[in-house]
């Protein structure tokens, strides 16, 4: 299917999100969509998906113009959308979430009118199991994802997630494919299996966009990209196009990687003696740490493989089962949160909009929640001069008074940093660029690297192996239950991390380590 | 009558109390299902009482009673629909003040219907099943009322759990972005999950003023509204598990009356609030992780079951507006309904 935008346009109050965009995405064809947080991306996948409306512009599907009021009527024009958030149902099964509002007549590999909602009402008014069951299983072998249809959504990973959404569209018949930064936070080899499987959708005649901040899907994948900038078209380019060319439309300038100088201290800023750590699932060992001050260690692994749970416990939000943990010399074992705060401990979620931020509250609010000593009443001037300080000094787009929840991706992370206490000892961090675009996610590097150098120690959770290895000094594997030493960067290749992250923890490393044990490190 | 005897009729007097609770627990169980909270369940289930003992009163028919309290009930409901769903105001405190003002308004109105004798359902035991022992005594000798409330239990775990309108309340308050997203109306699923729900609990108000305490009298119903909604709550969100809450409610309150001469040392209230305690005792065991970690030792073919059968995690979307109360005008949040209207 082609289709074909119009100088379409969408505001929010006063941000342009779109502004007279116009673009052409072919049939049989991936299109890449790049651009900086904020740039329109989403906004745009959101029109073409029917979740909102355009103040202007046209949209054409295959020629005809087309009025979308709904999703139902994008879903019925061919149109499916992955979103940047999974939209489905934790609670459900997996099959009752690919059942969820499926239309009667829906059919696997389905033609243009395979969707018809509304009507055909005599059919059906149970749910089709046993038919719907087969039909997964069968569209999901052609793709070599394995799903089990029985287990629950909140179970999966974000990869299956998303393998199971697609699966989903293309049951109903879909014809373009727009997918919103389907890459983060999925694994190497689930990336894998969803570009494999969109290289076959591609040669189905599909039109497939694809938004991703990842210069290498981009190359990977795309045939042509469209970049925006502050809701315009900034411009296009026939790929192979070059990462330099790409970054340069992106940013309007060319980027330089932050300078990774060696900042470790002397001085032990986090000691981990033989602790014990997990959850229901986990049980997970480490028997020696020691972080100097100034030291960045990344923790690899798959998502899940217990990363969360160490850093953590390194903040005071998990109890250790076992063993010591002390920040900057002050034995902290057992102690509550409050204690790790006061030792100097900072921690931040991976879940920015859940955990990090308070939907609702604005910046100037969460700078008040922050202060230290806030007395009874607020000092509304003081507390805005401080937001306004916080605004300019991490560059965030916005003004004390937007709620977070409205911020692009990339602001939200910014004002997290900002909320941050100044001198910390320990800075701990899941994965802390996950989301932006390259401007920004070096940005916070550099911001993360002049805490270093001030004697902060950092260890920080990553899915993407170039940032591991290029900010780490050494690096803990995660992988089937246990924890590697730590191993020096200097003795890693980005291949053998791949390796370790996925299984071979045991290899022999230069790094002298028990085969047998769980975990052994020397500093 | 020997002992067995007693015991039989008691548990059968017991089912008969809980019928009431179990029309109204269920109906509830549905609209909360679809992420909505009907609190009104108090006053709408006194007014459709008085309502529906008023027009089988005047019409003579039991029916029609029962007709005039589904339909008072679906009206509180439908205040409850527009201002909770369409205007998006808060659900609790519509609920709540509904709650006052229709207990206050079957007082008013229900004057002068107080202690007349009126119609009530009339006894029928079903033929063959009747003497099925143990069984037949327990539930088949009572009215066609109580069978179908066994009918209504049964078609709403059906419904949601079998059918794909079902499927689309459950998604629908679990997440409404979703469900959007993916073409549903969300705000029609839920109105008519609300009033549907509503009309439930009007019945279940009329099940106690035409069947288990025939009559109106001031605050006829008093308390029972109240208890519909724990039973919910405590039901996990199930319907055959709010069904088995009401008559375990029903067997202990009735256990109340009994005690007060059987076990005089213990007080009354002891019994009425027994259920509650219980309940607490499962919600705390099935909350506490426990249960997870038990899963995690067992095969999945044993663990989902067992997950799924104590689960009694509310919907995540429960009692909250979609879209999200737009305090900006001009903002509308992320997912903005665009198909209302
Ligand atoms: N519902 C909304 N209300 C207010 N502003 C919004 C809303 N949705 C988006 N915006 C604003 O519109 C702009 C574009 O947002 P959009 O989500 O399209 O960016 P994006 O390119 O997808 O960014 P990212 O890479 O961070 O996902 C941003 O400035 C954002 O703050
Ligand atoms: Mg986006």
């Amino acid at each position: 299917m082609r289709i074909e935008i119009e100088r379409v346009a969408k505001r929010f109050g006063p941000v342009n999100a779109n502004d007279d965009v116009s673009l052409t995405i072919q049939a049989g064809a991936v299109h890449g969509l790049l651009g900086e947080n904020g740039a329109g991306k989403s906004t745009l996948l959101r029109i073409l998906g029917g979740l909102l409306r355009p103040d202007a512009g046209r949209l054409r599907f295959d020629g005809r113009p087309v009025a979308l009021d709904s999703p139902a009527d994008a879903l019925a024009a061919g149109v499916g959308v992955l979103h940047q958030e999974p939209l489905d149902f934790p609670p459900l099964t997996v099959l009752e979430s690919f059942l969820v509002a499926r239309p009667r007549a829906a059919r696997a590999g389905g033609g243009a009118r395979a969707l018809l909602p509304g009507r055909g009402r005599a059919a059906g008014v149970f749910l089709p199991r046993r038919a719907a069951r087969e039909e997964l299983l069968a569209l999901a072998a052609r793709f070599g994802f394995s799903v089990d249809p029985d287990e629950q959504v909140a179970r999966l990973t974000l990869g299956e997630r998303q393998q199971l959404e697609l699966l989903r569209l293309l049951s109903l018949g879909a014809r373009a494919l727009l997918l919103d930064e389907p890459t983060t936070g999925i694994s190497g080899a689930q990336q894998e299996a969803l570009f494999s499987a969109l290289r076959r959708l591609k040669q189905d005649g599909k039109a497939i966009v694809l938004v991703s901040h990842k210069l290498s899907d981009v190359e990977a994948l795309c045939d042509r990209v469209t970049v925006l900038r502050q809701g315009k078209v900034a411009g296009e380019a026939e790929m192979p196009a070059g990462a330099a060319r790409l970054v340069a439309l992106m940013f309007g300038k060319a980027l330089a990687l932050p300078e990774r100088l060696p900042t470790a201290g002397d001085g032990v800023a986090l000691a981990l003696e033989d602790v014990g750590f997990g959850d229901h699932r986990l049980d997970l060992r480490l028997a020696r740490l020691a972080v100097r001050r100034g030291e960045v260690i990344g923790l690899a692994g798959l998502e899940g493989s217990g990363q969360r749970l160490l850093l953590r416990a390194c903040a005071g939000l998990l109890r250790v089962r076992r063993g010591r943990v002390a920040i900057g010399g002050a034995d902290l074992t057992g102690r509550p949160y409050p204690a790790f705060l006061r030792a100097g401990a900072g921690y931040l979620p991976a879940d920015r909009r859940r955990e990090g931020l308070i939907a609702g509250l604005s910046i100037e609010e969460h700078v008040a929640l922050r202060a230290p000593r806030p007395g009874v009443f607020l000092r509304p001037r003081e507390i805005r001069r401080a937001a306004e300080r916080a605004i300019e000094a991490l560059r965030i787009h916005g003004r004390p008074e937007t709620p977070v929840e409205a911020l692009s991706g990339g602001n939200q992370q910014r004002a997290q940093l900002a909320l941050l206490p100044g001198d910390l000892a320990l800075l701990l961090l899941e994965q802390p660029t996950r989301g932006l675009d390259i401007a920004s996610a070096r940005w916070v590097w550099e911001q993360l690297l002049a805490r270093c150098r001030a004697g902060t120690a950092l260890l920080f959770a990553s899915s993407e192996l170039d940032e591991l290895m290029r900010y780490s000094d050494r690096i803990l594997v995660f992988s089937g239950g246990r924890v590697s030493p730590p191993v020096s960067v200097a003795d890693l290749t980005l291949d053998r991390l791949g390796r370790m992250i996925g299984g071979e923890l045991d290899e022999p490393a230069p790094a002298p380590a028990e085969p047998a044990a769980p975990a052994r490190s020397d500093p | 009558m020997d002992d067995g005897g007693e015991l039989l009729s008691l548990l059968a007097t017991a089912l008969a109390a809980s019928t009431p609770l179990v029309y109204a627990a269920v109906g509830e169980t549905l609209t909360e299902r679809a992420g909505v909270i009907n609190l009104s369940a108090e006053g709408s289930m006194m007014l459709s009482a008085m309502v529906g003992f008023a027009a089988a009163l005047t019409t003579g028919s039991v029916l029609a009673g029962f007709a005039a309290a589904a339909a008072t009930g679906a009206l509180v409901a439908l205040v409850v629909a527009i201002g909770g769903i369409h205007l998006r105001r808060s659900q609790i405190a519509i609920g709540f003040v509904l709650a006052m003002l229709c207990a206050d308004l079957s007082s008013v109105l229900g004057g002068p219907f107080v202690r007349v004798p009126g119609p009530t359902v009339p006894a029928m035991s079903i033929p063959v099943l009747r003497d099925v022992p143990i069984l037949g005594p327990l539930f088949f000798r009572s009215d066609p009322l109580v069978y179908a409330s066994y009918l209504l239990v049964a078609c709403a775990w059906v419904f949601l759990y079998r059918t794909r309108a079902g499927l689309l309340v459950r998604a629908v308050g679990e997440q409404p972005a979703a469900a959007h997203a993916r073409g549903a109306h969300v705000t029609r699923v839920r109105t008519a999950a609300t009033l549907v729900g509503g009309a439930l609990v009007g019945i279940g108000g009329a099940a106690y003023s035409l069947d288990f305490k025939a009559g109106w009298s001031h605050r006829h119903t008093a308390g029972y509204g109240w208890i519909a909604l724990a039973i919910v709550i405590f039901g996990g969100f199930d319907p055959v598990r709010a069904a088995l809450g009401a008559c375990l409610f029903g067997v202990l309150s009735s256990m109340a009356s009994l005690g007060q001469s059987a076990l005089p040392s213990v007080p009354a209230q002891v019994f009425s609030v027994a259920p509650f305690a219980l309940m607490i005792v499962v919600l705390a065991l099935t909350s506490s992780g426990l249960l997870e970690r038990l899963g995690a030792l067992l095969p999945d073919a044993a663990r989902r079951p067992l997950l799924r059968a104590f689960d009694a995690t509310p919907p995540a979307a429960l009692g909250k507006p979609y879209p999200a109360a737009a305090d900006g005008a001009e903002a509308r949040p992320r997912g903005a309904d665009q198909g209302t209207k």
